[in-house]
C-alpha cells in the first residue's frame, strides 16, 4: 500500500514537468498491485482497494498523456509498450514464485488434509536438504559434466562453422538447428534405440570386446550402457549441444581475422594465435553457452526418466514426483526454490561480469 | 614462415574439420534413427529394435487417435500462446530497442530471468499459483505457461533483430507528411516484420515441444509431448516417429523457404540500390 501512496505523491509533484517519472511509476504500481492481488498479499476488500489503486493509476496516465501533449505521450511510449507484457510476467513469473516460496513454507494440518498452510515450516527445507541431497549432487555433477562434453563437442564445429563456412555459414547453422525442430522427448528416446542392449552401439562393442574397457571407464554397467549415469549425460549434452554452439558461434563470428594474420605475423604460432587471440576473444560467447547448457540441464528430468534407472535420479525427478504423484507440494516448492536459488546466484555472477547480451 | 608451420598447421586444421564433422554426425544419427524407425515393423509394443522395413506406418499416421488429437491441442495451442506472446514481446523489443528510458537495465535483466530459471521450477511455481487459487486445469492454464516464457523468448529475439535499426527513416516519413501510424505500419514494420516472424516461428516451435512446464499445468489436458511421455510407459508405436519426422520435414521446409525468400528480397534490395 505504502508504493500506491508514494506513487500518488510522486503524480501530484511531476505530472507535468517530468512525465517519464509517471510512465515508470506506474509501471511499478501496476506491476507491484499484479503480483499483490495474484499472490494473495491482500485478501478480501483489501484486494478491491488495491484494484481501485491500480484503476486509479491507469487513469491517471492517460490523464497525463493527454494533457501533457506529444513530448509527454513521447515520453511515456516506452514505459506504455512495456506494460502489457511486463504484468504477464508479474502475474505469472513473479507472483507463482512468491507462492511457491509461501508454499515451501506451509504444512498440512493433519493427514487428510489436502491442502497445506503457511506455518513457517523449515522442516521442508531439511528434508530437501537431506533427503534429497543425492540428487542435488547428481543434477549438478551431471549437468556440468554435460556442460563441458558439449564444450568439447560444439567449441570445434562452431569454429568450423565461423571460420571455414564460408558462404555456407548459414546452411550448416541450419543444420545445427534443425534437428531440434524434432520433439525433445522423441529425440531422447531415439538415443534409447542407439543405446539399447540389442542396438548397434552395444553390439559393436561386443565385437571389438571393448566392454572391459568401458566398464573401467563407468561407462558400461554390466554390459549396458541403457539405464546408466553415462547415458543419462550423454542424452543431456545430446539435448543441449545448441545452446552451447550458437553463442559460442555468435561471439566466433565477430572475431576480426586479421588479428589472426597479425599474431602469426608477429611469429606466434597457430596454436599460440588460437590460445592468445581467438580463444580468449570467444570466451563470452563460450560462458553464456556454459550458462545456457547447466541450467537446463540441472533442471531436467526426461532424459534421467527415459535413459536412466533410479539410481541416476535427478532433482527434477523429485520436485516431480512429490509434486505430482505424492502431491507433497510443500517438500516440492522447497526443493524448487533452492535449486532456484542456487541457479539465480550463478546468473548473478554471471551477469555481473557480462552482462545480459550474450545470454540471447 | 609459414612453411615452417605448415605442417602441423595443416594436422591441426584436418583435426578440427574432422572433429567438426564428427559433431554434426553427432547430431544427425538420432534424427536418422528416428525416421528409420518410423518405417519399422515393430514386434510387441515398444518400437525400438529394428525388425522389417514397412510404409504402413505412413500410410496411417493418424491411426493412434490419442496421438493425433494430442497433437492437435499442441497445435492449436501453440497457435494461440503465439499469437499473444509474440504481440506483447514485440512491443517490449520495441520499447527497449527504440527509446532510451530509466530503468532499461532492469527491465533487461527482468526479461533474462524467466529464460535463465530452469523450466522445473518456472512450472510447478505457476502451477503452485494456479492451485492456490483453485484454477482449474486444462487450455488456458496451458496458454498462460506457454506466453510466460515465450515473452522473453520473442522480445530478446526481436531486439537483437531489430538492434540497428534506424529509426530516422519513420522521421522521414514523417518529414514527408505521413501521419505518425502511417509512418510505421508503412516505413518501420515491414522492416522489422522478418524479424518479428522469426521470433514468432521460433516460440511456436518451442510451445509445442515445450514438456517440463506444460506437465505440472496440464490437469487432464495432453499435448504431443505429454502423450509420447505418458505412452512411452506402455507402448511407444512407430506413428510418433511418423508424426516427429513430419513435424520435422514441416519445419525443415518452412527454415528452407524462410533462408531463400530472404535471400531473394535481399538480392532485389541490393539490385535497386546499385541502379
Amino acid at each position: 500500500m505504502t508504493s500506491v501512496v508514494s506513487a500518488g505523491k510522486k503524480w501530484g509533484a511531476t505530472l507535468s514537468s517530468r512525465p517519464e517519472n509517471v510512465g515508470l511509476g506506474v509501471m511499478l504500481g501496476l506491476g507491484l498491485g499484479a503480483v499483490a492481488l495474484a499472490a494473495q498479499w491482500v485478501k478480501g476488500p483489501s484486494s478491491l482497494l488495491v484494484a481501485i489503486a491500480m484503476l486509479t493509476m491507469v487513469v491517471g496516465l492517460i490523464y497525463t498523456a493527454f494533457a501533457g501533449g506529444l513530448e509527454a505521450r513521447k515520453s511515456l511510449a516506452p514505459y506504455g509498450l512495456l506494460k502489457p507484457g511486463m504484468i504477464w510476467l508479474c502475474l505469472f513469473f513473479l507472483a507463482p514464485l512468491w507462492s511457491m516460496v509461501v508454499m515451501s513454507l506451509s504444512s498440512k494440518a493433519g493427514r487428510f488434509d489436502f491442502f497445506p498452510d503457511f506455518t513457517w515450516n523449515f522442516e521442508n527445507y531439511r528434508i530437501a536438504l537431506t533427503k534429497f541431497r543425492p540428487q542435488f549432487i547428481r543434477s549438478f555433477s551431471y549437468a556440468g559434466i554435460a556442460t563441458i562434453l558439449t564444450v568439447v563437442i560444439g567449441y570445434p564445429l562452431a569454429y568450423f562453422i565461423a571460420f571455414r563456412g564460408g558462404k555456407y555459414r548459414n546452411v550448416l547453422l541450419g543444420l545445427v538447428v534443425v534437428p531440434f525442430f524434432t520433439s525433445y522427448l522423441i529425440r531422447t528416446l531415439a538415443w534409447n534405440n542407439i543405446l539399447a542392449d540389442e542396438g548397434p552401439v552395444v553390439s559393436l562393442i561386443n565385437t571389438l570386446h571393448l566392454t572391459g574397457v568401458f566398464e573401467t571407464l563407468d561407462i558400461m554397467q554390466n554390459g549396458k550402457l541403457m539405464n546408466t549415469p553415462a547415458a543419462v549425460i550423454g542424452g543431456l549434452t545430446y539435448n543441449f549441444l545448441p545452446f552451447m554452439v550458437l553463442p559460442i558461434y555468435v561471439s566466433l563470428e565477430k572475431i576480426d581475422v586479421r588479428l589472426v594474420d597479425a599474431a602469426m605475423d608477429l611469429y606466434s604460432s597457430a596454436s599460440q594465435a588460437f590460445r592468445k587471440v581467438v580463444l580468449p576473444l570467444s570466451l563470452p560467447g563460450l560462458f553464456a553457452g556454459s550458462l545456457l547448457v547447466f541450467i537446463p540441464a540441472a533442471g531436467d528430468f526426461v532424459n534421467a526418466q527415459f535413459l536412466g534407472n533410479p539410481q541416476t535420479t535427478m532433482i527434477g525427478n523429485s520436485i516431480q514426483d512429490q509434486f505430482l504423484r505424492q502431491l507433497n507440494y510443500p517438500v516440492a516448492s522447497a526443493m524448487s526454490f533452492v535449486l532456484m536459488i542456487i541457479i539465480t546466484i550463478i546468473v548473478l555472477i554471471y551477469t555481473k561480469f557480462m552482462g545480459t547480451e550474450d545470454l540471447a | 614462415m609459414s612453411t615452417a608451420f605448415s605442417k602441423r598447421q595443416k594436422a591441426g586444421q584436418r583435426l578440427v574439420n574432422v572433429a567438426a564433422g564428427a559433431a554434426l554426425l553427432y547430431i544427425f544419427i538420432p534424427i536418422f534413427v528416428i525416421v528409420l524407425f518410423s518405417f519399422n515393423e515393430p514386434k510387441g509394443k515398444y518400437n525400438i529394435k529394428w525388425q522389417n522395413f514397412t510404409l504402413d506406418n505412413w500410410a496411417n499416421p493418424f491411426i493412434e487417435k490419442e496421438l493425433t488429437s494430442a497433437l492437435w491441442v499442441s497445435l492449436r495451442i501453440a497457435l494461440i500462446a503465439t499469437i499473444v506472446s509474440t504481440i506483447l514481446g514485440t512491443l517490449i523489443a520495441m520499447s527497449l530497442s527504440r527509446y532510451k528510458f530509466k530503468a532499461s537495465g532492469a527491465v533487461n535483466l527482468f526479461l533474462v530471468l524467466p529464460l535463465t530459471a530452469p523450466e522445473i521450477v518456472l512450472g510447478s511455481s505457476l502451477a503452485t499459483l494456479f492451485l492456490n487459487r483453485s484454477v482449474g486445469f486444462g487450455y488456458v492454464t496451458i496458454i498462460i505457461a506457454h506466453v510466460m516464457f515465450q515473452i522473453s523468448f520473442v522480445a530478446v529475439t526481436v531486439r537483437a533483430r531489430i538492434r540497428g535499426f534506424d529509426w530516422t527513416l519513420e522521421q522521414a516519413a514523417q518529414d514527408l507528411g505521413a501521419t505518425p501510424s502511417r509512418a510505421f505500419w508503412k516505413v518501420t514494420f515491414p522492416l522489422i516484420l522478418p524479424g518479428i516472424m522469426a521470433a514468432a516461428l521460433l516460440s511456436f516451435a518451442l510451445s509445442v515441444d515445450d514438456f517440463i512446464i506444460t506437465f505440472f499445468n496440464a490437469g487432464s489436458l495432453v499435448t504431443f509431448p505429454l502423450q509420447i511421455f505418458g505412452a512411452s510407459r506402455v507402448k511407444i508405436s512407430p506413428q510418433i516417429n511418423v508424426l516427429a519426422s513430419m513435424l520435422l520435414f514441416a519445419s525443415v521446409a518452412l527454415m528452407a523457404g524462410a533462408m531463400i525468400l530472404g535471400r531473394r528480397r535481399e538480392r532485389r534490395h541490393s539490385g535497386t540500390l546499385s541502379k
